[in-house]
């Protein structure tokens, strides 16, 4: 029980991969990108937490309680909105490639080769 | 590589790559047995050396402000690759736009979503501008309060009035509003630089804990943060929203 | 472990795996949009507020408007290419 976090973290890595691998829809390619990268939020969190602990704002608590890793999440928070810029930036490459080659099934994405 | 032959190849790499992931972290320790020496170190020096109260904006925006000044230009090139990319696509059409001001409501802007927008305009200001300058004191800080801000003007386009939106918020304006949270954070480490001989160490008076004013620098990193991630969201929603809107032949 | 960690983490699982097998890219944004809540209550249980507040914001506001207007585009380019008559023209 003390392991599924990382277990559900390795799964939903798989299953996102799975959705880019097998996707007929450069955004769908996208979406699931964005769950392979909820993963590693998940481990990075997973690693920080303390049973027992609590959030890491002393605004109410005294500052001697015990807190959770705090260095993790600053990651975390950084990374969310970052995800979301380069999402924006995968998806206006999505949007040029459709208005070129006039599909966006990766099977028709054939410039590099003629 | 079709699809079939790449399903096929999937089926064994799928299942491999999960074992190796799994055996990969079962090295970890269990969960809820934390054994790493930085956090808790943070936990109990940061109260009483920089008196912010949230621990988490102060490591963003103090301790480890090297960090998000890297993070920051992240954001800023990939806004500037969404705009290089779009724009090039929407000056082939614009010999086209006949300008009439009101000529592109979008479908479905009835009464309800324009009465329910205009009550979450103020609504949004308000919690954005709260999460920014409370952002050392309690869940908060730049990036979230960035998105909340930028938020705001999303729900004009929501009431129907794009074009509103545009005048009230020119690509310029927002470009620059960017621009200055960008290079205002930079700079402000600068100072660091000058006044404590070390770049984006706190150099302000750290003040009383639990006010506003308090933390050193790390509410005006935070502000700067803040514009800037508001005007990266705004740029690229604009952007985008220009494609879907307004070129349509 | 406590109950709501435990459930959060399945919804978390299902979740996953539901945007993944959702057929059409507009319930796609949609599943989306509700993971990204599912990720946020998981992240409440971890102890970790200030990265659900950024978490709701972000895939309840930023990701789903981009995603929504690249879908339109989308759409509206392959309803004016199928109005052109004659040959596709790549231009």
């Amino acid at each position: 029980m003390s392991f599924l976090p990382y277990v559900i973290a390795a799964w939903l890595f798989v299953v996102g991969l799975w959705g880019v691998v097998s996707s007929t829809n450069l955004i769908r390619t996208v979406i699931s990108l964005t769950v392979v990268q909820s993963s590693t939020y998940l481990v990075l969190l997973g690693v920080g937490y303390r049973t027992g602990g609590k959030a890491p704002i002393v605004a109410d608590i005294p500052t001697s309680s015990k807190l959770v890793d705090p260095v993790v999440q600053v990651l975390v928070l950084t990374d969310i909105v970052i995800e979301a810029t380069v999402t924006a930036l995968l998806l206006a490459l999505v949007v040029q490639a459709h208005k070129r080659f006039g599909s966006i099934r990766p099977s028709d994405l054939r410039a590099l080769r003629d | 590589m079709s699809r079939r032959v790449r399903l096929a190849l999937f089926a064994f790499a799928g299942p491999g790559l999960l074992a190796v992931l799994l055996i990969g972290l079962h090295g970890l320790p269990a969960f809820g047995h934390y054994r790493n020496v930085y956090g808790l170190l943070v936990d109990k020096v940061e109260p009483g050396l920089r008196h912010a109260t949230d621990i988490v904006t102060a490591l963003n925006f103090d301790i480890r402000a090297f960090d998000t000044l890297g993070e920051e230009f992240i954001l800023f090139a990939s806004v500037a690759g969404v705009a290089v990319l779009l724009r090039h696509l929407r000056g082939e059409e614009e010999a086209e736009q006949a300008r009439g001001i009101e000529d592109h409501r979008f479908a479905g802007a009835s009464p309800s979503l324009q009465l329910t927008s205009l009550i979450l305009i103020p609504l949004l200001f308000a919690l954005g501008a709260y999460l920014l300058l409370h952002g050392q004191l309690t869940p908060g800080g730049g990036f979230q309060a960035g998105v909340v801000l930028a938020a705001g003007p999303l729900a004009i386009l929501l009431a129907g009035r794009y074009f509103a939106l545009k005048r009230m918020a020119p690509e310029s304006a927002l470009e620059l509003v960017e621009s200055v949270g960008a290079g205002g954070y930079a700079l402000i480490g600068l100072g660091g630089l000058i006044f404590a001989t070390v770049y984006l160490k706190n150099f302000l008076p750290v003040g009383h804990q639990g006010t506003i004013l308090s933390a050193g620098m790390m509410p005006i990193n935070s502000i700067a943060v803040g514009l800037e991630v508001a005007g990266a969201f705004l740029v690229t929603w604009t952007e985008f929203f220009d494609q879907a809107l307004i070129v349509e032949r | 472990m406590t109950a709501i960690q435990l459930a959060a983490l399945i919804v978390i699982a299902v979740g996953g795996t539901v945007v993944v097998l959702t057929p059409e890219a507009l319930r796609q944004v949609l599943a989306l949009g509700i993971y990204g809540f599912g990720l946020a209550l998981l992240f409440f249980s971890f102890q970790a507020p200030d990265v659900a507040l950024s978490e709701i914001v972000v895939s309840a506001v930023g990701l789903p408007v981009i995603l929504l207007a690249s879908l339109r585009r989308i759409r509206e380019q392959e309803r004016s290419r199928g109005r052109e008559e004659g040959g596709p023209e790549r231009q």
